[in-house]
């Protein structure tokens, strides 16, 4: 459904800062794909992601999602075929409007905003349905300002938005790596619920290799640029970390020992 | 002190149509220095020829429409910093506003021959619904019902969430620069209409008439922030009270002008103002912190 052929991307080019950050990319995903990648730092994960998201548009390549050219749309435009995450938990939501409203707004996504009422009484009640079952008491708390909530509910939030219109395919840019190991598990949780309740297809940056091992059903890890690994099934899911390290030295030399992402 | 009270609530429109994009859309617009010159031109200019006040008024607005998507188009589609696009609007708007007044620096408007919605004449002695504090305030509470209405519809939502969060909005399928050019457009039109409005009040449009209005808008917006900051109202209550900001502004104005300062300190009096208000929030943060203060936590819109 999602199809990167040859994708390239140098940042700053002809600078001194001039950095590959694709080159030659090539990724297939099929319907309903749960796919978690992981690499060192400046492996191109987050910029593939990028890629797919249109944040900038690509020096080279084609992006096809479910048949639809979308390699030159604005990023606004993809938005109706994708749901994002991101890092920051301040990224994915507007801070100073309420969860109702920030809700209204992604239930809206890739349709046309016209002057129609923001949110509708019909929807609340749909909206307060679909907060219960994060299990966070966000449901009572509706007019609360976003920016008032924790990093964790602010994600499990984002998460909610992101999936509140099916998306075709949901991007996950290490959405649990800026917070506690605790709340990191639950939101971890909430996104294989929600993954699994409308089979969404996914690609989900993580920093942690056991997370990439325990969930999804294909893996790949990337370096300089383009993927060097592609598990699925069975074999997937008999991997260890001590495979994956294994893996990364190989390709590396060793240098991933000092990488900060390792085991936690 | 009615006069003040006039005076203030016509730049209280003026202070709304800043409110948008300074604090909807978190875009410090410069563009307004020359709107508030070119409305009024455009409105008297259009009263002299023979026009209603209304039809003038409406001219005033589009014509401020038309300078805000100018800033829009330069900010958005060519990429020029949001405050050094508005800078060129304005600069651009000095002479296109001389040619309205028909090469003059301004044009007077004789309040006995035309028939004027607001004046300085028409704060005494007038029949109550010809009362220019009336007639401001009923335009203040319609500009304020419509906003509410429009920033609480699909379109006025995607605005919000544009000032709020350009990544998420952009995720969530909008389109921020359209939000932004219409932010800009809206808000410029705003206060080309009390630049009409101003002009006819003071009975002349005056091409420098426009000079440090970005400040006092600024200093309504601010001033209500930090007076009705605390308490927790609706958007209509924030649009109120930011029109109240400026009625505050020009009231200390005359209090100062009482105590013995002329009227050419006013726009070194308006910047200390200015300057003051935005300052203490962040020293307060910065030195007395009661809680982490992050961007984006505030409380407004």
């Amino acid at each position: 459904m999602l199809e990167l052929k040859n994708i390239h991307k140098t940042f700053n080019p002809g600078t001194v800062n001039e950095k590959t950050a694709l080159c030659g990319l090539d990724l297939k995903l099929n319907e309903g794909d749960f796919v978690t990648v992981i690499g060192g730092n400046g492996a191109g994960k987050s910029t593939m992601l990028n890629a797919i998201a249109g944040v900038w548009l690509v020096d080279e390549g084609t992006i096809t999602i479910d048949g639809d050219d979308v390699t030159k749309l604005p990023e606004h435009k993809r938005a109706k075929y994708l749901g994002r995450v991101f890092q920051d938990p301040m990224n994915g939501t507007a801070a100073t409007m309420q969860i109702d409203e920030n809700l209204a707004l992604a239930a809206r996504r890739g349709k046309f905003r016209s002057l129609k009422k923001g949110i509708t009484s019909k929807e609340m009640a749909y909206f307060r349905e679909r907060l219960a079952t994060l299990d966070l008491g966000l449901e009572d708390r509706m007019t609360t300002k976003v920016g008032l909530l924790s990093g964790g509910q602010r994600q499990a939030l984002t998460l909610l938005m992101a999936a509140l219109v099916k998306p075709r395919l949901l991007l996950l840019d290490e959405h649990t790596a800026a917070l506690d190991p605790k709340t990191a598990s639950k939101v971890l949780d909430t996104t294989q619920k929600i993954v699994e309740a409308d089979n969404i297809t996914t690609l989900m940056i993580t920093h942690n290799m056991k997370d990439a091992i325990a969930h999804g059903n294909r893996l790949i890890m990337m370096h300089e640029g383009n993927i060097i690994y592609d598990v699925s099934g069975d074999e997937k899911k008999n991997l260890h970390v001590s495979d994956l390290l294994a893996k990364f030295e190989e390709v590396s030399g060793g240098a991933f020992a000092n990488d900060r992402m390792m085991l936690n | 002190m009615p006069g003040a009270c006039a005076q203030g609530l016509i730049w209280g429109i003026m202070a709304i149509g800043v409110y948008i994009t300074f604090k909807i859309l978190d875009l410090a617009d410069l563009t307004v220095d020359g709107t508030m010159a070119t409305g009024g031109a455009v409105c008297v200019m259009m009263m002299l020829s023979g026009h209603s006040f209304g039809v003038s008024l409406l001219a005033a607005f589009i014509v401020g429409c038309i300078a805000g998507l100018v800033t829009g188009i330069l900010h958005t589609a060519l990429g020029i910093p949001a405050i050094l696009a508005g800078i060129l609007t304005q600069l651009g708007l000095y002479s296109i506003n001389l040619r309205i007044l028909d090469n003059k620096a301004n044009q007077a408007i004789n309040v006995d021959k035309y028939n004027l919605l607001v004046s300085l004449r028409y704060i005494k002695g007038v029949p109550f619904y010809k009362n220019t504090i009336l007639v401001v305030a009923i335009i203040i509470a319609i500009l304020v019902g419509v906003l509410y209405w429009f920033f609480g519809t699909e379109l006025g939502s995607a605005i919000r969430a544009t000032g709020s969060n350009n990544n998420m909005s952009r995720a969530q399928g909008i389109n921020t620069n359209a939000m932004k050019v219409i932010g800009l457009v809206l808000s410029n039109g705003i206060v080309a209409f009390a630049s009409g409005l101003y002009a006819q009040y003071q009975g002349f449009a005056d091409v420098n008439a426009g000079r440090g209005a970005i400040v006092i808008g600024l200093a309504a917006v601010i001033i209500a922030d930090v007076i009705f900051g605390r308490i927790k109202g609706n958007f209509a209550f924030k649009l109120v009270s930011v029109s109240f900001g400026a009625i505050i502004y020009y009231i200390v104005l005359q209090i100062v002008m009482w105590l013995g300062l002329n009227s050419n300190d006013l726009k070194l009096l308006s910047a200390i103002i200015v300057a003051t208000f935005l300052a203490v929030p962040y020293l307060k943060s910065h030195y007395a912190p009661k809680r982490t203060v992050k961007k984006g936590d505030n409380a407004d819109a």
